[in-house]
């Protein structure tokens, strides 16, 4: 059985951090964390590619497929040949309960 | 509709807005809740006053969606500042982040359209964490001259978050609780109301009242039964929980089949039977599947794999149970 969460498009190169702390500050599920000055992914495995970090990197240090882990979206998407619609329905529902 | 006619006019436009939330507010979010005029939950964006702001105030950003900005300024409590709402198209802030509407783009165009420079003398933005997917910090500093600052993913902890400007890791992280998941029923529900109306109409004509209910059992297990058990289902992946909840759910239906009807031949007992094991488990674990939509941890390449997984099983034993029905009620 495998780890819905294992298998994603995150990577990272430590080469490129300057230390500027953003990624673990985005992250809403602490993959990153900072080990000196340098970001270390502690939590790779808990990444739902929702692309913030990757986009608040001022040196391209983080690259990740981003999109949105939707069922529903994808297999319309499948079924229709269209383009994967970031979900209209289901999801919204997920933050409601936050900001 | 909502009116901008503040869009090509410089002057700070800056309407008032208070803390608490009223019954009507209430009604409204009660009505977005159960999925009643989905994307007509909005407020005007624009800049609100909360209290009596200075220039010295905080400037809050959040989604033009009501219950984003019911959350963002009844959290407020005691604190007076800015709350400019950008345009998401109705959409809360974690969601639009992903489209992009909640974005770099929107953020610069409506410091502007709002005249922010003018309202406030220091240049910091506090945005909710989950806003991070569409807003590139590093780029609204470069043009619009703004800090963003990432506050905590939950409006509640911002009274805590202010006295030091720092998140705890706890605020920083998005929680799955069960109350976080029992909120989500509702509109899920109305979702499958008419397919689960017809299929226990078309059931009950065609195989008869048991049939018709355990088709609505396998439905609501998925979207009611589901996201409660959710973190108490042995196994990882969402579509084998929704198997296994399927399975037990349907097994009741498969045993009174098999022994409730004594006159009836073993080979047609034992076929009815596993009509129920192979045509409901399926739906269930389909709607489990697709419970992925709602969850706060799924990632795309995750849901995408279990698609090619499960989805052919889910179609083959689907369609065996089907097939088998109709074979049993024509010999």
């Amino acid at each position: 059985m495998f780890n819905i969460s294992v298998f994603n498009t995150l990577q990272y190169d430590p080469e490129l951090c300057i230390g500027c702390e953003m990624c673990s500050l985005v992250c809403p599920h602490a993959v990153f964390a900072m080990n000196g000055r340098v970001a270390q992914p502690v939590r790779p495995e808990a990444c739902m590619e929702c692309g913030a970090c990757q986009l608040n990197c001022l040196t391209d240090a983080i690259t990740v497929e981003s999109g949105v882990g939707c069922a529903a979206a994808m297999i319309y998407a499948a079924l229709t040949g269209k383009k994967e619609p970031t979900c209209d329905t289901g999801i919204e529902s997920s933050c409601f309960s936050s900001e | 509709m909502i009116s901008d006619t503040n869009e090509n006019c410089m002057q700070p436009h800056i309407q008032p807005t208070t803390r608490p939330i009223t019954l009507a507010n209430r009604w409204d979010h009660f009505l977005a809740r159960w999925g009643v005029n989905r994307s007509g939950h909005r407020v005007e964006p624009g800049l609100y006053a909360l209290g009596n702001p200075t220039a010295d105030s905080p400037v809050f950003v959040t989604a033009n969606y009501t219950l984003s900005f019911d959350a963002l300024r009844s959290a407020l409590a005691g604190v007076g500042g800015y709350i400019m709402v950008l345009d998401t198209q109705g959409i809360n802030v974690w969601c639009a982040a992903g489209k992009g509407t909640f974005g770099t783009d929107e953020l610069v165009h409506r410091i502007e359209a709002t005249a922010l420079h003018d309202v406030v003398s220091h240049r910091v933005l506090i945005l909710p964490q989950l806003g991070a997917p569409g807003v590139a910090a590093h780029e609204v500093k470069k043009r619009s001259g703004f800090k963003v600052e990432y506050g905590p993913v939950r409006a509640a902890d911002l009274p805590e978050y202010l006295k030091t400007h720092m998140a705890t890791p706890e605020m920083r992280r998005v929680r799955f609780a069960l109350r976080d998941r029992l909120i989500l029923i509702s509109v899920d529900l109305v979702h499958v109301l008419l397919p689960m109306l017809i299929a226990a109409v078309v059931l009950f004509f065609f195989s008869g009242f048991l049939a018709s209910a355990g088709a609505v059992v396998a439905i609501l297990a998925g979207v009611v039964l589901f996201p409660i058990l959710l973190p108490w289902l042995p196994t990882r992946d969402f579509s084998s929980k929704g198997f296994i909840l399927g399975g037990l759910v349907a097994l009741p239906f498969a045993l009174v089949t098999l022994l409730g009807n004594p006159g009836a031949t073993w080979w047609r007992q034992v076929g009815a039977a596993l009509t129920y094991l192979l045509a409901l488990p399926p739906v269930t674990a389909y709607l489990a599947l697709n419970f992925t939509g709602s969850t706060t941890f799924t990632s795309r390449s995750g849901v995408r794999r279990e698609i090619f997984t499960y989805v052919p099983v889910m179609a083959w034993m689907f369609g065996t149970g089907i097939v088998l029905i109709i074979v049993l009620s024509l010999i």
